[in-house]
């Protein structure tokens, strides 16, 4: 019954697995400390540093291993909370009804009527740039894409019978929401946590290149692309490395989520 | 009164409520500290009555309600506030940067718009074929990847290897257009690759959407050519939601703008936004969230507003 996985998605899936296992190991496997200074100013490509120095004269290859955990982690805290925050209240949304669901979505519409960049840049003007607060922030304005979308499915599953007969019999709120619902509102909120994963490596990246996300020595991608930018001006590619291990890790995702989303809609029959 | 104006009085009303709803969450979104700017600016080694003195200075000592009616108030006058990084007029520092960063997008728009729709047009003529799966593989290549690496490997290609074009979109007051135009020619292919990428796939969406109509199996069905029934059967009627992802889209660039023109060193909006995050210097970044949450916002009232007139449902009532 299930289609044969195409090439494209078992690549994406290759990638995404091949990242998480950095990721995971990464610190480990590093050749030497992610803040240690071991050579000149922009080193090219050798056997000793394989992606070459950065701008202090720091290993390549160590930081991105290192920054491979900070930015991952930190992308998948944050989609995490964000999904917890959105669901939670797109199902409460959707069972009670009413002024509860009224003013939950005013509330998102209203967030979500200010780009998140610039939502962001705002509240950064005043927080101080630490690890907490950008995963706080960044749940926090993903989790209104999150809210709407749990919100309309959770909405198709409610009117059914079962969850009728779940009320008759007297459950509880929790019950219905966590044991009625939930499980069926699954598969369409899982396609959608792949790609919220990947607008926040996206999101995280350009908050440390504007500066203003992960702050220095701490090794992360984004922050590793505005740290060597200058070195463009010479022509080295020191920028692309780190740029291009975020470009490739989000490709990757898209493509397996690609491909769910149309095995999704293939089964409908379009 | 006809039933069209009333519904577009309405959807303008509630934009002019959702720009107000905006202000509140963006004079919120810099009072969710549990302290204040005062003693951000100050630091932790700042005597009490330092903070106090700035405090005062700035006018923090006032309650919030009060300063954020006196900041609304200023707005629609015209007047942004003072920055506190140089003591000068908010509007003053914005005013060239806005025009810039204004004249870019507009520029990759220009591009961007009627490349997006004509790759859409040709992904639907020649759907599920070589060239089809191709532009949908770019594409979504296309937008996964974050601005900063197409915008440094544009500037590593044709700036650095083969030196075409400025790796620094440096603009100022009085220069010609040409020139102008040449050295945002980086910037603007940065931003229209991620734009058509988007416009594109929700182009194509749009026009399948039309093709699944029993018509268009009709015209299929009478032996009429493929092109054809693209572009005289299903386009006019795939019109208006493509309006709609235009428009959308735009709003997208305007805030792609941000991270593009930090990348090629672009004196425009974001950049002076990024600064004065970076500065903490509250009114100039409140000043500039405003201005772009409010393009948005009227972008997106533009679309709603279009979809309207586009309607023929709605322009004649039975």
């Amino acid at each position: 019954m299930t289609p044969r996985m195409p090439w494209s998605a078992r690549l994406g899936l290759a990638l995404t697995l091949l990242f998480a296992l950095l990721a995971l190991v990464g610190p480990w496997i590093a050749p030497y400390d992610e803040a240690r200074v071991v050579g000149e100013v922009w080193e090219p490509f050798s056997r000793a540093h394989p992606l070459g120095t950065d701008h202090l004269g720091r290993d390549m290859l160590s930081r991105m291993l290192y920054g491979a955990r900070r930015t991952i982690g930190i992308a998948l805290a944050a989609t995490c909370l964000s999904f917890v925050l959105g669901t939670t209240l797109g199902y409460l949304a959707a069972t009670l009804g009413g002024w509860v669901d009224a003013v939950l979505s005013r509330v998102v519409d209203t967030l979500m009527s200010i780009p998140t960049l610039i939502f962001a840049l705002v509240v950064l003007a005043v927080l101080p740039p630490s690890v907490t607060v950008l995963i706080l922030v960044m749940a926090v304005l993903d989790s209104t894409r999150v809210f709407r979308l749990a919100r309309a499915v959770a909405m198709d599953v409610v009117v059914l019978e079962f969850v009728e007969a779940a009320r008759l019999r007297g459950e509880g709120l929790g019950w219905i929401v966590l044991r009625e619902i939930g499980p069926n509102t699954l598969p369409p909120l899982l396609a959608e946590f792949g790609m919220r994963f990947c607008f926040a490596i996206l999101f995280l990246s350009s908050l440390s290149f504007l500066g203003l996300g992960i702050q220095p020595p701490a090794a992360d991608w984004g922050g590793m692309v505005r740290d060597n930018a200058n070195a463009i001006a010479f022509g080295l590619p020191v920028p692309l490395v780190p740029a291009a291990a975020i470009a490739l890790l989000t490709v990757a995702v898209n493509l397996v989520v690609d491909w769910q989303l149309r095995r999704a809609t293939a089964g409908r029959g379009a | 009164m006809h039933p069209i104006v009333a519904l577009i009085a309405r959807r303008l009303a509630l934009g002019v409520l959702s720009l107000w709803a905006v202000s509140l969450l963006i004079f919120a979104g810099t009072e969710i500290l549990p302290g204040d700017v005062a003693e951000a600016m100050l630091g932790q080694s700042a005597t009490p009555e330092a903070v106090a003195a700035i405090r005062r200075e700035l006018g923090l000592d006032r309650p919030a309600w009060e300063r954020y009616l006196d900041w609304l108030a200023g707005m629609l006058r015209g007047d942004l506030g003072t920055s506190y990084a140089n003591r000068m007029p908010v509007v003053a520092l914005v005013g060239d940067r806005l025009a810039n960063t204004l004249f870019l997008a507009s520029v990759a728009a220009a591009v961007a718009v009627p490349l997006a729709i004509l790759l859409g047009i040709v992904a639907v003529r020649w759907r599920e074929t070589p060239v089809d799966r191709l532009l949908s593989a770019m594409t979504l290549s296309a937008i996964s990847m974050p601005e900063f690496f197409v915008g440094y490997a544009l500037i590593f290609l044709f700036a650095v290897t083969w030196p075409l074009a400025s790796p620094i979109a440096a603009v100022h007051p009085g220069m010609a257009l040409p020139d102008r135009l040449a050295a945002v020619a980086l910037p603007v292919v940065t931003l229209a690759f991620v734009t058509v990428a988007h416009m594109m796939r929700m182009t194509r969406a749009a026009i399948l959407n039309v093709m699944e109509s029993p018509y268009i199996e009709t015209a299929e069905l009478k032996g009429l050519a493929r092109t054809r029934i693209v572009l005289r059967h299903a386009l006019p009627n795939a019109l208006s939601p493509i309006i709609n992802v235009v428009v959308i889209n735009l709003a997208y660039l305007v805030v792609g703008v941000v991270v593009v023109e930090v990348v090629f060193v672009y004196p425009g909006l974001g950049q002076l936004m990024v600064d004065a995050v970076a500065k903490r210097d509250v009114p100039l970044v409140q000043a500039c969230g405003m201005i772009f949450a409010a393009t948005y916002v009227l972008l997106n009232l533009t679309a709603d507003v279009l979809a309207i007139l586009t309607n023929p449902r709605l322009r004649h009532p039975r």
